[in-house]
């Protein structure tokens, strides 16, 4: 079984920023692997390691500064990646949800995985929509929010659990090829080993431009455009203590006495 | 083109708060596009789900009997064709865990763009502006865009529909495509139950990711015991296996409405918010002023919590 698993690098931003235009200004933003694309990787590399899946492969789309991202990936035990970009991409602000599952779906094509494993949603943008998207454009069956597949895949299903909101969990088999879109809390992600490290400097690394994948510029004209970005108006109307941790401490514990805690 | 199709949501035989504020957002853009406001309800009792969404603003429902309980299949293929039939310009559906289950499919497949998580829209001629947040809530954006599109809504953000209407009903019979349902709902399963619940607690001390290790949570559990509180916690710490499930407090966890909610490192994620808004009093220990737990906290302590839960721990030996 071959494994494709989408990731994405993510922009994070510090407590304090300032905007510029409809972005956040460049010094207080940092770059990581999405949260929830980690969860991704490390089921993959489960199945792998219980000898279910015979390789995994990412997928990235982005510029090469991404590539240390792409690395970590590698480090925890993928076995290779594949890096879209392109001169077409470089102005788009908001990449929208057909213009990735579009991209994606030409390196589905090329890969033939049987099973796509992808992070719920990304910490930046956050429409939850990619993989999803990316399924119903291939022709792949599909599962949303995932936090538990089970190992097995007999007769070609992959028994998920689905976790709706409330506590309930719902059951699904779902036939391959499929994609997964996995929720935190599936796995343990673990840390790159220093030998993974090592090792992902020398695993491959191919980078794939729209005119290897076929696609048509026109077909990633993002029809999103981002007008304005700006902090969401505070709507605090807290009491704010201020003072040392003793002088606070000691105000909160007025107030829990008065609210009869611990009485 | 200027019709809205907004589509329900149920589940185990109920309809869910989203629908009725699905109604509220579907009606907003029916008045702005000078179009109708046409629901579908799909699988399970459909005809007792449809006289409850008969609500005021509603023009026709349209009732698809296929299907007992969610199958995304099924959605897929019926909202899909339903929009071919009434060519709306915009389909609604809920940013639900079941919504962002087809949705997609549903836009890829009538090749509209798409656009999740809305928190406001409005219309003007071809241009649909969406209000969205952004790297977890630190920044809201408005985005543009023409056309038809698909678009979900976050639940909570618009509200329920009230009155009633004497919308049309009518059943609508898709062509489903058997072999293309290649997905089956097996059951359902309550999880977090265990030997405590949060949801009773009049008193809680709620930890998030501002904990930082596993080993750092003694000193939540002993101030916890200094107040006779209850422990319960946001996401993170559930994910990383530092508290069970029945301890998570937010949309996929347990709905707690205590007396006292003391939120420590907890930076007020919309799906954490959902699950404790009600409380009586919301106190929150945090570094961040701007942290999004601030706009519902009654009091607010910025401050390092290693400083400050040993003192008030401390306060109460």
């Amino acid at each position: 079984m071959k494994i494709l698993v989408p990731v994405t690098e993510v922009a994070t931003v510090e407590d304090e920023f300032e905007i510029e235009g409809t972005a956040i200004a460049e010094q207080y933003l940092g770059a990581d692997l999405n949260e929830w694309d980690d969860y991704a990787i490390e089921e993959a590399v489960q199945l792998q390691e219980a000898g279910v899946a015979d390789e995994v492969v990412t997928v990235t789309i982005g510029p090469e500064e991404c590539e240390q991202t792409i690395r970590q990936a590698l480090a925890k035990g993928a076995d290779r990646a594949v890096r879209l970009w392109d001169d077409a991409l470089e102005d788009i602000d908001l990449l929208g949800v057909d213009a990735k599952a579009e991209l994606l779906s030409a390196v589905v094509d090329d890969e033939d995985p049987d099973l796509v494993l992808t992070g719920v949603q990304a910490g930046d943008d956050a429409f939850g929509a990619t993989g999803v998207s990316l399924a119903a454009t291939v022709g792949y069956e599909w599962a949303a929010v995932v936090n538990h597949l089970e190992h097995d895949f007999e007769d070609g299903v992959a028994s998920v659990r689905r976790e709706l909101e409330g506590g309930v969990e719902e059951l699904t088999d779902i036939e391959l090829p499929a994609v997964l879109t996995i929720q935190t809390g599936i796995n343990e992600p673990r840390y790159a080993s220093l030998r993974g490290i090592r090792q992902a400097q020398r695993k491959p690394l191919d980078v794939l431009e729209l005119a290897d994948l076929g696609v048509d510029e026109s077909a990633i004209g993002s029809a999103i455009t981002l007008t304005e970005m700006y902090e969401p108006e505070s709507e605090s109307d807290a009491t704010i203590w201020e003072g040392g941790a003793e002088e606070t401490a000691g105000k909160l514990a007025d107030l829990l006495r008065e609210k009869g805690v611990a009485q | 083109m200027t019709d809205i199709l907004a589509v329900a949501e149920h589940r185990r035989g109920d309809l869910r708060d989203v629908s009725y504020e699905l109604v509220t957002a579907g009606r907003q853009l029916a008045d702005e596009t000078g179009g109708e406001l046409h629901l579908a309800v799909i699988s399970g009792t459909v005809e007792d789900f449809a006289e409850k969404l008969n609500r005021e603003g509603v023009d026709a429902i349209h009732t698809v009997t296929d299907g007992e309980e969610f199958n995304h299949d099924i959605y897929t293929q019926t909202v899909t064709q339903l929009a071919d039939a009434l060519d709306p310009q915009y389909v609604l559906i809920p940013n639900s865990v079941n919504g962002l289950d087809y949705a997609p499919a549903v836009g890829a497949n009538l090749e509209r763009p798409l656009i999740t998580d809305t928190i406001a829209l409005t219309t003007e001629g071809q241009t649909l502006t969406a209000t969205r947040e952004m790297y977890g809530g630190k920044v809201e954006t408005t985005t543009e865009l023409e056309g038809p599109a698909v678009v979900t809504i976050r639940s909570a953000e618009w509200p329920k529909a009230e009155g009633t209407s004497d919308a049309t009903i009518e059943s609508f019979e898709p062509e489903i495509d058997e072999g293309a349902i290649r997905s089956t709902v097996t059951g359902f399963e309550e999880v977090g139950s265990g030997d405590v619940d949060i949801s009773d607690a009049e008193v809680l001390v709620s930890v998030g990711r501002g904990i930082d290790e596993e080993e750092n949570l003694e000193i939540i559990h002993e101030l916890a015991d200094a107040l006779d509180a209850t422990v319960s916690s946001s996401r993170p710490i559930v994910d990383n296996g530092w508290l069970p499930k029945n301890r998570q407090v937010g949309q996929s966890g347990k709905v707690v409405t205590p007396d006292v909610y003391i939120a420590i490192g907890i930076s007020g994620a919309v799906q954490h918010v959902a699950g404790m808004k009600g409380s009586d009093t919301i106190v929150a220990i945090n570094t961040d002023p701007n942290a999004p737990i601030m706009d519902i906290a009654d009091y607010a302590i910025t401050d390092d919590l290693f400083d400050v839960v040993p003192a008030l721990t401390e306060a109460f030996q």
